[in-house]
């Protein structure tokens, strides 16, 4: 499985997702420049967190512009797991890929912490052999984490089984329905607030991240 | 506007009004031979500025120790490095942002954080970590509280974007800094050892380039700004603070370090204070070269800049950079992948002169040496004890009462915002960027990172302590130098160097230049003792408003290293029934202390007497148990006292103490005094007679003082009276809730 992380300018996570797909896992995995618009050698994409174009305007909306994202929606029209982390999420968001938009935090603040979160959905890339309910530690780190989607479309994504993370505990940044994260229809793309990257080792705080990654190498082993 | 000509600036002293003395400008005229032109006089204005100079602490300068084993860069750079082995090196630096965040607190600290991180690339170094030393009046007045939240939000605004974790730091409340609040950043960068990249205009024939943000009118002269006292009419100056970019900022980062390893880079600087005109000068003056540039081919973002504006703009993220001459394109194409501008805009010379065109035309000519920092003019003034020292040291503690019940204090002093939990700050930054934070912002004394691909870790921390260098420069210097090394071995880093960021009042004033000597020559005898390298560092004077000083604040920023990183620790207690024992010397001292300040007020009393000595055998007896993982929690006893610092562990780790105190004395200065050279561990039972053995065998007392309990939270005395008695819940609230509750 060779896997590309998408660097957009300001992007900061791109080296952190970088070091836990090929240290901690020993996968192939690809820094690519948001200029690239061709994808089609990745079985999977990641976007990672970070503050594309500073932020600029709103998290992720001038990212949606960047000659790379033709190529995303073509690879996520075709099935290929994608996975929009923090920043990565927003852009996601803003791209039409995901349903619903970010604000800001309820709090207005930004904010940096260890979050537990609640697994939804099993039946995505990202999630598949974790049992629902299963209780997550992840760090969160945002200023824009706080979901939002109208009443119509909250329904719709519960009557489609498209929530895929919620908070549990409590809710850090006002998040509608405590959604940490959503995937698309067809269940292939998946973004979420929290940084799985940042909870692959025991050092630093958790090691439950490791599920998320783990779960995209068995959904690959079964897919062959 | 017309420019005055070089007989104007003469005749109607116009130098005075760009911050030069008339000897310093009559310097000048005999440097150059002639009278220098408005671009000249406006260059050594800001070059010789305090802020840029070092005009007053130079001299003092020479008094630190510098060199030492591991040393790789030391002073004169635009940061430290210190080798870590591996063939990594740190590189770190503190520096302030005083004046531009008490007008904009916003984007003068946000732009305190950019300055900082462009010192640690410039050299080679991916920056890793950012720390702050923070320093505000009290939070029951609303201006306090705008600028406090400003410059968290700059700090946030900025350090989040860029991806570098903000760690650590500190900050203290008190009425001292009110109208001028201190604002210190420290950034620390990892670096191979062959990437090390120095500031130096080498090669003659070498191009030089402007590379990032294009110039504007921001920030024009803001080094002579900063070396002079905020007066009620500073707002008017707010156009001298910049603004900062974040996000150019990260793509200056990443644009840079690609330059840097593919080799391209010959020399490089970052346009901060003086912008232009110092990175220039400074960098042909280390390499004993010359410069020449055209102004007219630097990026501006406004038009009809003058060359006078171009050379003194402060507009953030631009660098210089001196490439390989074969490796223009290169640079040009790495800075354009991230959409900067990258722009040859002169030579590197043989002949040390600093020469600006502006198309055809010469603007300035001057010596590159003369305008540098070892050209500047420095001043020994005169120095005088402060009459206020015969009060303060007079103070006589039996005028407070004993009391029966300290509960209260100890919650009020829990409840106070220099102690209290910085939760609602740190929350606020993304400290886990990067993946290397280990001991997050409050579980220790000092921020722990681990090094990738290594066994190896850093421990970093900032600390001062205003009001007991106020009270004794000297001890009270020492104490802050003593504290950081304290924090560094309580997470089981061993101290490998420092910076310090000399925070002062008008040094022209004899009683604020005796207060700087005096604190120097402590720092420097506190550094060379723990053989602590000094590494650099920056200095902020005139801190003054309203014709007040602030107290004198020194700050010390450390590295430290922890060989194995398994091997670390926290403050928290960990389990019940483990030892709580005293690693050092009983002291009850209150001079200083913030028990004292809750109830007197003002600064009273003597500071601790540091023992140098016994601060040394302490830090090796604490290392080594844990080292040997012989204790299973150390935290230093410093604001607030032995309880404080109990009642911290019992917070941090969810449990409760039954601690008897075994001294005679007044209980108020056993609880509260902030005596140094102390630190609180626990230990399990069975490790106790082997902790014991090992302290005897460094000659440091170790007292056993009680024990971990499940909630409770009680002090005795000697005679068996209770003296606190509470529960871990009421303390974790009063702690907690501090900053909340106050800041609404």
């Amino acid at each position: 499985m060779k896997v590309a992380i998408l660097v957009f300018p300001g992007t900061g996570g791109e080296q952190d997702c970088h070091y836990v797909l090929t240290e901690v896992f020993g996968l192939e995995a690809e820094l690519v420049w948001h200029t690239e618009t061709d994808l089609r050698r990745f079985d999977a994409l990641i976007l990672p967190g970070g503050a594309s174009y500073g932020d600029y305007l709103r998290p992720g909306a001038l990212a949606k512009f960047s000659p790379v994202m033709g190529s995303v929606i073509k690879a996520a029209d075709s099935g290929t797991p994608i996975l929009g982390i923090g920043n990565g999420f927003q852009i996601l968001l803003e791209a039409g890929l995901l349903p619903g938009a970010m604000l800001v935090n309820e709090s207005l603040l930004f904010y940096c912490g260890p979050q537990k979160v609640e697994v939804v959905k099993d039946r995505t890339p990202f999630t598949r052999g974790i049992a629902p309910g299963t209780l997550l530690d992840l760090p969160i780190a945002h200023g824009a984490g706080n979901y939002f989607i109208d009443e119509a479309g909250l329904a719709h994504l519960e009557a489609n089984e498209q929530i895929v993370f919620r908070y549990a505990g409590s809710n850090p940044n006002g998040s509608v329905g405590a959604i940490a994260g959503v995937c698309n229809a067809a269940g292939n793309v998946v973004g979420l607030m929290p940084h799985p990257e940042r909870a692959v080792e025991a050092l630093l705080g958790s090691e439950d991240g490791q599920q998320i990654f783990k779960a995209l190498i068995n959904y690959w082993e079964a897919k062959k | 506007m017309k420019e005055p000509t070089p007989q104007e600036i003469r005749d109607e002293k116009i130098w005075q009004s760009l911050g030069l003395t008339e000897a310093e400008y009559e310097q000048i005229c005999k440097t150059l031979g002639r009278l220098p032109n408005y671009t000249e006089v406006g260059m050594y204005s800001v070059l010789w500025s305090e802020h840029c100079a070092y005009k007053h602490t130079r001299p003092l300068f020479k008094l630190f120790p510098t060199t030492g084993e591991r040393i790789i860069q030391g002073p004169g750079e635009n940061a430290g490095v210190v080798d870590i082995g591996d063939g990594w090196a740190v590189v770190f630096k503190i520096e302030s942002h005083n004046h531009p965040s008490a007008i904009e607190p916003y984007q003068g600290a946000a732009t305190g954080v950019g300055g900082m991180l462009r010192d640690i690339f410039t050299m080679g170094a991916r920056p890793i970590a950012a720390l702050n030393s923070l320093r505000f009046g009290e939070l029951d007045d609303e201006r306090v509280r705008y600028l406090f939240k400003g410059v968290i939000a700059g700090i946030a605004g900025y350090g989040n974007p860029v991806g570098v974790p903000t760690v650590g730091g500190e900050i203290y409340f008190d009425r001292g800094y009110t109208g001028n609040p201190l604002v210190n950043v420290m950034a620390v960068g990892l670096v191979r050892h062959e990437l090390i990249t120095r500031a130096s205009a080498s090669g003659v024939g070498n191009p030089v380039m402007v590379v990032g943000a294009p110039t504007g009118r921001d920030g024009i002269a803001g080094a002579s700004f900063a070396s002079g006292e905020l007066t009620d009419d500073s707002e008017a100056k707010s156009p001298t603070v910049q603004a900062g970019d974040p996000f150019v900022e990260k793509l200056l980062i990443e644009a840079c370090l690609e330059a840097i390893e593919a080799g391209a880079v010959v020399g490089i600087q970052d346009m901060g204070a003086a912008g232009l005109t110092s990175s220039s000068c400074e960098m042909a003056s280390r390499a004993g070269s010359g410069i020449e540039i055209d102004v007219s081919l630097v990026p501006q973002r406004e038009p009809g800049m003058t060359p006078f504006e171009i050379m003194l703009s402060e507009s953030q993220e631009r660098m210089l950079i001196v490439p390989r001459k074969e490796a223009v394109e290169r640079v040009k194409a790495i800075f354009a992948k991230y959409g900067l501008p990258a722009v040859v805009v002169g030579k590197v010379t043989d002949d040390g002169m600093i020469r600006v065109y502006n198309g055809p035309n010469l603007a300035a000519e001057v010596p590159a040496k003369s305008l540098s920092t070892d050209g500047a003019p420095t001043y020994v003034r005169q120095a005088k004890r402060p009459a206020y020292l015969d009060q303060t040291q007079a103070f006589d503690l039996s005028t407070i009462p004993e009391q029966t019940d300290y509960t209260t204090d100890l919650l009020n002093l829990l409840d106070s915002p220099t102690i209290a939990s910085k939760q609602w700050v740190y929350r606020q930054f993304d400290y886990l960027a990067q993946m290397n934070t280990v001991v997050a912002p409050g579980d220790a004394d000092a921020a722990v990172l681990r090094i990738k691909g290594t066994k190896k870790g850093i421990a970093v921390t900032v600390d001062g302590n205003g009001r007991m260098v106020y009270l004794d420069p000297y001890q009270g210097s020492l104490g802050v130098v003593a504290e950081a090394a304290r924090n560094l071995v309580c997470t089981g880093a061993e101290p490998i160097g420092l910076t310090d960021g000399l925070n002062f009042g008008n040094p022209e004033k004899p009683e604020v230049y005796w207060q700087l000597q005096q604190s120097i020559q402590g720092l420097a005898d506190a550094a060379r003792e723990l053989a602590i390298p000094v590494t650099g560092g920056n200095a902020s004077l005139y801190n003054e408003s309203s014709g007040q000083p602030i107290y004198p604040t020194p700050i010390v920023g450390m590295v430290g290293l922890i060989e194995d990183i398994d091997l670390r620790m926290t403050s928290s207690f960990k389990d019940t029934d483990d030892v709580i024992a005293l690693l050092g010397w009983p002291g009850s001292e209150l001079g200083g202390s913030e028990w004292l300040k809750l109830k007197v007020g003002e600064p009273q009393g003597k500071p601790p007497v540091i023992n140098l000595g016994r601060e040394k055998a302490l830090q090796k007896a604490c290392l080594a148990a844990i080292r040997r993982r012989l204790i299973k929690s150390a935290h230093d006893i410093s604001e607030g006292g032995l309880a404080v610092c109990i009642a911290e562990s019992c917070i941090q780790g969810n449990l409760g103490a039954e601690v008897q105190l075994p001294w005679p004395g007044r209980i108020d200065g056993l609880l509260f005094g902030e005596s140094a050279g102390r630190i609180i561990v626990s230990v399990d039972p069975t490790k106790w007679e082997e902790l014991s053995e090992l302290a005897a065998s460094y000659g440091v007392p170790l007292v056993r003082l009680g024990r971990v309990t499940a909630n409770k939270v009680v002090f005795t005395c000697a005679q068996d009276q209770q003296v606190v008695s509470t529960t871990v819940a009421s303390l974790k609230k009063a702690w907690e809730q501090a900053l909340p509750k106050r800041l609404g």
